[in-house]
């Protein structure tokens, strides 16, 4: 029976059909630079940057999008792959602009990821300033089309990842842009504000708004969670700087959510900075809240409730607890309602 | 939960029935779109032509409240069709023949006439069910905030143990749990009548292992009250200490009135929050509590994850966390509570006394979190329940259920139903996204109305209108929009300033009192 092999970087290697060269390559540790590639959709090759030799092909060919075969003779570290991958990054540099200084997601870029591997410290082409204005309107997504290269990566979470049907491409060639229904700010378009576009861009060209000058991914901490709002539990990436959470991604490849999240998920963390936090135990007298210490409060609940279940039997005092909170709160009030006051009257909102 | 999100991918075929799944549970609902774009098939069953209609390839609308009608109808049709599993109905089930008889009441051109769809499309959804195996239904709060809640739910599961569909992968009875940790709050016996791990609080047994657990002695019998109870309690006098951690049941609940009433009679009220809300202010005591990512601990999801919480920062001022609060509380009653942390509680108490839960340990959900059943620390976890049609009582029992209408119906002073939900861009009475900016994507409540009523009343989009029912009324800007059939208000309870809690009805399932928000009557009217 012929089995599937194929020749990668001079070494025989098995694979089931189907998969692409990039895969394979992955699957056999050697790594293929990509651009455009968004794990789990439709590959488009558009970006050239994942192109390999193959050994009798007349051209090179995208990785992402070219079926492996048998018998395939794979380069893909070929001084003429190299050549073609730094001559496609130079054209991506000289096409809009790519200052780093204060740029995001400097350090975290493809793209100047890219320049750095094929050592590009001058770009022999013109730049040419991308014709259209950064979009800076709505209090959550910053879209920079002077810094978009249009790798299509925010469409297709956009259309295969959340399909939500909100961003594509608009005009063509060199006016070419990614347009939010017929080219209107998101807020004004069918946008959720999932906000995946901003997780599969590569470049500094879609920017969370709360996240500017907060602090970039080398300076961050990351911390996972789970999200504290619908009932899913999406595994959140919380950035953290100063102990203070500066962005949201969502965790890649975690249960259940595989690197998505949605607008809440996403933007909604902040509330616990709001200023409007109880900070202190309040006792309400003459229908007017004053401070109090721990003791006081605490003290006071103790006496109050001591009183009502002596003279009025444990039934009298009731308990709701929070379906938002964490479970060992839940565990803790049930067991101080049931083994303290000696009551079953506690409920949460279970059922609503 | 039975089946796990991750089915979804897998999912043939679905069956979505009073679940916005793309505004209320969004990223499952991606999920969803990812198995309908690579050919699988949705049924949506919702009064309102809501955005996952769009991706349907039948779209069902049927009335509010008309759901056990239309279920009733698809089982005859399966029946009388003879397109059940006979199989897993002979062997896994029992009941058949009461369900029978009580579905041929409901042949479908009687149905029709309560749910409002034609008897060839109930015929034609009924096939359309038949023909593809497994299906997984899913269900939100459509189907259980009715005064036949509980028969809804019923309806549901026996549908699936009709087709077969349970026990398998990408199957089962989907609730999709509308926060984050209202299955954890649930796991943990914060119900009346039951103890972590869903042991009785009747079972002597299950008390006196509690009782050693916690070194006390008496733990009550009898189970105790459900929010409603309780808060009717308060005005009577049977309740007099009332605490509430973190829920906002001034805005919450239905009929904000009374709701308000109910509060204020409290003789003592204690509020655990993060934030002053509309229910706070009734309160004598108010404990500040650290919230989520200031305090370790642990969610669980609505496919029985048990996920971590992990904590970035300091509660500010002198907030502490919750269980802190309860503990102190102990232990001026003399009892000094061991535990001294999120892990110390799940580690050394929660999972020890819960048995669903024993395998869990922090150490395991370092990553992504495990799934209870989970009986020791070698398992790995349950991503679906009743595996090979095993029910945990042996046999899945049908329970026929006949329709029942809702309590208030549309008359001709309040000639339209209102019904109830929530919308994307907010979450619950907005303590939290009213925080984070989300404001700019919905500044405002709105009355969502169709076309055709717009157009009789003189309504345009965006004018400001009265909607009124028996218990209140509210001024709101109308949301002209195809989404809501004619006759039919649909509200949200987001903002104070139009809650449609001013107009919803405080009527309740009988068995959970679940209240009825999908239903009652209100009048709109120009200003």
């Amino acid at each position: 029976m012929d089995s599937f092999v194929l020749t990668l970087n001079g070494k025989q290697v098995e694979f089931e059909p189907g998969q692409t060269i990039l895969q394979v390559a992955e699957n056999n540790g050697v790594h293929i630079p990509t651009l455009c590639y968004l794990k789990g959709c439709t590959p488009t090759g558009a970006c050239r940057i994942c192109l390999v030799e193959v050994e009798g092909a007349r051209s090179l060919v995208a990785s992402c999008s070219t079926p492996a075969e048998k018998g395939m003779v794979i380069h893909t570290e070929s001084e003429r792959v190299h050549r073609t991958r730094k001559l496609t990054t130079e054209f991506l540099i000289a096409s809009g602009k790519h200052d780093c200084i204060t740029c995001e997601r400097s350090g975290s870029c493809t793209l100047q990821d890219l320049a750095y591997r094929y050592g590009i410290d001058t770009v022999r082409f013109e730049t040419t300033v991308r014709p259209y204005e950064k979009e800076d309107v709505n209090p959550f997504i910053i879209r920079d089309f002077t810094r978009c290269i249009l790798c299509s990566r925010c469409v297709q979470a956009c259309q295969e990842v959340q399909v939500n049907r909100a961003i594509s491409f608009g005009y063509r060639g060199p006016h070419a842009k990614i347009i939010a229904g017929g080219d209107v700010p998101y807020h004004e378009s069918d946008c959720v504000f999932c906000g995946q576009c901003l997780q599969a861009c590569p470049v500094g060209a879609l920017v969370e708004k709360k996240a500017r000058f907060a602090g970039r991914e080398k300076d961050v901490e990351k911390v996972r969670t789970t999200c504290p709002y619908c009932g899913v539990g999406c595994q959140l990436e919380l950035q953290v700087k100063d102990k203070r959470i500066v962005k949201v991604n969502a965790v890649e490849d975690a249960a259940p959510n595989k690197g998505r999240l949605c607008v809440k998920g996403r933007f909604g963390y902040d509330f616990i900075y709001s200023e409007d936090r109880l900070k202190t135990p309040l006792i309400r007298e003459n229908g007017e809240f004053r401070e109090a210490s721990w003791d006081e409060a605490l003290d006071l609940v103790a006496s109050r409730f001591k009183t009502i279940i002596e003279e009025h039997g444990p039934d009298a005092v009731a308990g709701v607890s929070c379906a938002r909170s964490i479970n060992e709160d839940s565990y803790q009030m049930q067991k101080l309602f049931r083994g303290v006051f000696k009551t079953n009257n506690i409920d949460h909102c279970a059922r609503t | 939960m039975t089946n796990s999100f991750a089915e979804f991918e897998t999912a043939k075929m679905f069956f979505c029935i009073g679940t916005n799944m793309t505004e209320a549970h969004p990223v499952a609902a991606t999920f969803l779109k990812n198995a309908v774009m690579k050919g699988a098939r949705l049924i949506v069953v919702d009064p309102r032509r809501q955005p996952l209609a769009d991706f349907a390839d039948l779209f069902v609308q049927i009335r509010v409240g008309s759901d056990i009608a239309f279920i009733n109808a698809l089982m005859h049709v399966l029946i009388t069709e003879d397109l059940y599993d006979k199989g897993f109905v002979q062997s896994c089930t029992m009941g058949f023949d009461e369900l029978k008889a009580k579905v041929m009441e409901y042949p479908p051109e009687k149905a029709s006439d309560i749910c409002g769809v034609s008897p060839e499309k109930i015929r034609e959804t009924a096939r359309l069910l038949a023909s593809v195996k497994p299906c997984m239904l899913c269900y939100t709060l459509g189907i259980t905030e009715h005064t036949c809640g509980k028969n809804n739910v019923m309806s549901t599961a026996n549908l699936q143990m009709l087709l077969g569909n349970m026990g398998v992968p990408s199957g089962g009875v989907n609730p999709l749990r509308g926060q984050n940790n209202v299955q954890g709050a649930c796991d943990m016996g914060a119900l009346p009548n039951v103890f972590p791990g869903y042991q009785q609080v009747a079972n002597p047994d299950a008390r006196a292992k509690f009782e050693k657990a916690w070194g006390v002695s008496g733990l009550p019998e009898k189970p105790g009250l459900m929010i409603p109870q309780m808060m009717e309690g308060l005005v009577s006098g049977a309740v007099k200490a009332f605490w509430i951690f973190g829920e906002n049941l001034a805005n919450s609940e239905p009929d904000i009135a009374k709701v308000e009433h109910e509060l204020a009679s409290a003789e003592f009220l204690v509020c655990n929050d993060i934030f002053p809300t509309e229910t706070t202010r009734f309160a004598h005591v108010i404990f500040p509590a650290a919230a989520w990512s200031e305090d370790d601990g642990t969610f669980t999801s609505s496919e029985r994850r048990v996920n971590r919480v992990r904590t970035v920062s300091e509660a500010p001022g002198v907030a502490r966390p919750n269980w802190w609060i309860f503990q102190q509380i102990a232990k001026r009653f003399g009892q000094n509570w061991a535990s001294n942390s999120g892990q110390e509680i799940w580690d050394n108490e929660v999972s020890v006394l819960a048995p669903s839960l024993a395998g869990i340990k922090y150490r395991r959900i370092e990553g992504n979190g495990l799934q209870w059943p989970c009986p020791n620390e070698d398992h790995p976890g349950t991503p679906f329940l009743h595996k090979e049609g095993k029910f945990t009582c042996g046999l899945g029992v049908f329970n026929p259920v006949d329709w029942t209408p809702p309590a208030e119906v549309p008359d001709d002073q309040y000639p339209f139903v209102l019904s109830t939900g929530r919308r994307l861009f907010h979450y619950h009475t907005r303590t939290q996204t009213g925080r984070a900016g989300l404001d700019f994507l919905l500044p405002e409540e709105t009355a969502d109305i169709s076309f055709a009523d717009a157009e009789a009343l003189g309504i345009v989009h965006g004018e400001t209108i009265r909607v009124k029912s028996r218990r209140g009324q509210v001024e709101v800007r109308a949301k002209v929009t195809e989404q809501v059939p004619s006759g039919m208000v649909w509200m949200a309870f987001h903002f104070r300033e139009g809650c449609a809690n001013w107009l919803t009805n405080p009527v309740f399932d009988p068995g959970t009192l679940t209240a009825e928000y999908k239903a009652c009557a209100v009048a709109i009217e120009k200003i």
